[in-house]
């Protein structure tokens, strides 16, 4: 390594003085400095500050934070609209991911072909991928309206009711995963399709001439190659579905009756509308442990698959 | 074989259908936002409007500081674009280029706040900002974003496929790192680069959430913020000032969309391929 730093040290200015010297052994510092201190200030100390704030009872107006030990985290475990949050979050991040990623699988399947009419109707798949979350939500809201949406009047046209998508209890947490799968729809396909043209031609080749058949090169083929992707998506999915908040800050409000209240939006409730500076940061504590158990989970696979390749 | 022509008419019906679910909501938005009160609450709905209510566009924009608010987008989002490309391209390059002490170590660093979602720190970052006085200003909505974990990442990715031969050849011509960098990294990052930009404005562009979180007064407000509180005007949902409004967020992406699809699509299938 001397080696290389020294060459470095010369390339600039053949006298190396001794200031030289050491900037070359500076620079790289200097170089990400920049990046490490806003890691630092808005990344690193914040979690820090969460989880010292798990353990106070705070206002946030009182100039003084209580030390309360664990009582904020007995708290929320035995609290019911706690209980109610963390079922919704798990049945909304289970039923979309499962979903997005089914359905996304079948469409890469039929989709993955050339011309120009498979090329538009994947980009068009993807357009509510780019569109922002706030149009997103507005526009279902209306689509969903009871009275007056689109989508109960293309149920009434083929004999079903009407249904109060956003204002039942029993249907707005559905109605909030059919938006979001409808969001993320695009994007898993086109990451599917991405993976099925990575996959070698000449397996398919060899398969051809065993004349293996087709639901059989699926199986052995397909789907082993792609289980790279299907596994990336699958946790991507999972950590971003965790995090939902715009589409429930915009269309339910986390109602009607706590139906649609999920991890962020509780802690956004309780931290900005109830001023329980504590007891938010505790909720978010419990969100961080799982999202990191999942992330842990992600790498362990992930180095495994890379080993075995 | 051929494909009978039943199943290229049942193949036909599929695509239609899927086109219909993914474009006929922005239809449906565009329609509305040209109607008259009136055409809205009508069921079974009107499809096209008798007239084109063009006043609904500037109802929209009249009902808040419009102005304002797309004045901070493009500060906002000008500033972070700027910011994240001043801090990544170095720090990529040290960390693809150079052997230091503690290399590991800041390199884990930024790997682990790339797995921190902003949705999880908004509050003791909310009450930081407060404590520093950047509550409500763009600064508070730029400053958290002046870098970024992934774009690091994936420059530097970049940055370590140049050989070093080309490298040691421009530093025995008395390059400077500066200079290898500007003539020699950038130009072979071009489509990373790219990539970047465009995942970056596209995601801050759209942002609803930091902006809702850290901002309390029209001061710092943004695009997507003000057409969100285009539903609270008095009188219930006039869906088609609301439509408009959305119109307005949507079409530009949409436009950008239509001209760099490839690339906008290659930058967030991106990751999902690596």
């Amino acid at each position: 390594m001397a080696l290389v730093k020294d060459s470095m040290g010369m390339g600039e200015r053949r006298s190396t003085s001794q200031s030289l010297v050491s900037w070359t052994r500076l620079r790289p510092y200097a170089m990400i400095s920049p990046a490490i201190l806003v890691f630092c200030l808005f990344f690193i100390y914040p979690i820090g500050y969460m989880v010292y704030l798990s353990f106070h009872d705070w206002n946030f107006v009182s100039p003084t934070k209580e030390f309360i030990g664990t009582a904020n985290f007995t708290y929320l475990l035995s609290n019911l609209e706690f209980r109610e949050v963390i079922v919704n979050s798990f049945i909304y991040t289970f039923f979309t991911v499962f979903l997005t990623i089914g359905i996304s699988l079948l469409l890469a399947l039929w989709l993955n072909r050339g011309g120009a009419i498979y090329s538009f109707l994947q980009a068009s798949i993807f357009s509510p991928h780019i569109t922002s979350l706030v149009s997103v939500s507005m526009l279902w809201m209306w689509i969903m309206d009871a009275d007056y949406g689109l989508l109960n009047w293309a149920l009434n046209l083929i004999g079903i009711e009407s249904i109060p998508w956003l204002t039942s209890p029993d249907y707005a947490l559905t109605s909030l995963i059919m938006v979001a799968v409808w969001k993320g729809i695009g994007f898993n396909t086109l990451v599917f399709i991405a993976g099925l043209q990575s996959i070698p031609k000449d397996l398919y080749e060899a398969a051809e001439l065993d004349h293996t058949p087709p639901w059989r090169r699926f199986l052995r083929i397909t789907v082993p190659m792609l289980s790279p992707t299907l596994f990336f998506l699958t946790i991507i999915g999972i950590i971003n579905s965790f995090q939902v908040f715009e589409t429930i800050n915009l269309m339910t409000e986390g109602g009607p009756i706590n139906s649609t209240n999920t991890f962020v939006y509780y802690i956004y409730q309780y931290g900005f509308q109830f001023f329980k500076i504590g007891y938010a940061s505790a909720a978010g504590v419990i969100l961080l442990v799982i999202l990191s158990v999942l992330t842990v989970i992600y790498f362990k696979v992930l180095s495994k698959k890379v080993h075995y390749r | 074989m051929k494909t009978p022509l039943i199943l290229k008419v049942i193949n036909g019906l599929g695509l239609v259908l899927l086109f219909i679910i993914f474009a006929m909501p922005f239809v449906w938005m565009a329609s509305t936002a040209f109607k008259t009160l009136g055409e809205t609450l009508t069921f079974p709905p009107v499809w096209i409007p008798e007239s084109l209510q063009w006043a609904n566009f500037a109802q929209a924009w009249n009902s808040g500081p419009f102005l304002k608010y797309f004045f901070n987008s493009v500060i906002v989002t000008l500033f972070i674009l700027i910011l994240q490309f001043a801090t990544i391209i170095p720090a990529a390059y040290a960390f693809a280029r150079y052997q230091f002490p503690l290399k590991n170590f800041f390199f884990a660093l930024t790997m682990i706040c790339l797995m921190i979602p902003s949705q999880l720190i908004f509050l003791p970052v909310y009450l930081n900002l407060s404590s520093w006085g950047l509550l409500d200003s763009i600064w508070g909505l730029i400053l958290p974003f002046a870098t970024s974990a992934f774009g690091i990442f994936l420059l530097r990715q970049s940055f370590m496929q140049v050989p070093e031969e080309l490298l040691e050849a421009a530093r025995l011509d008395d390059a400077t790192e500066w200079q290898i960098i500007r003539k020699i990294m950038l130009p072979l990052a071009k489509p990373v680069l790219i990539t970047l930009a465009l995942f970056s404005f596209i995601a801050h562009w759209n942002d609803y959430f930091w902006p809702l979180v850290m901002t309390t007064t029209d001061n710092a407000r943004t695009l997507p913020l003000g057409i969100a509180m285009l539903r609270q005007v008095e009188g219930g949902a006039a869906w088609n000032t609301i439509m408009a409004g959305n119109l307005l967020l949507v079409v530009p992406i949409l436009i950008i969309f239509f001209f760099a699809q490839r690339h906008i699509i290659r930058a967030f299938v991106y990751t999902g391929v690596k």
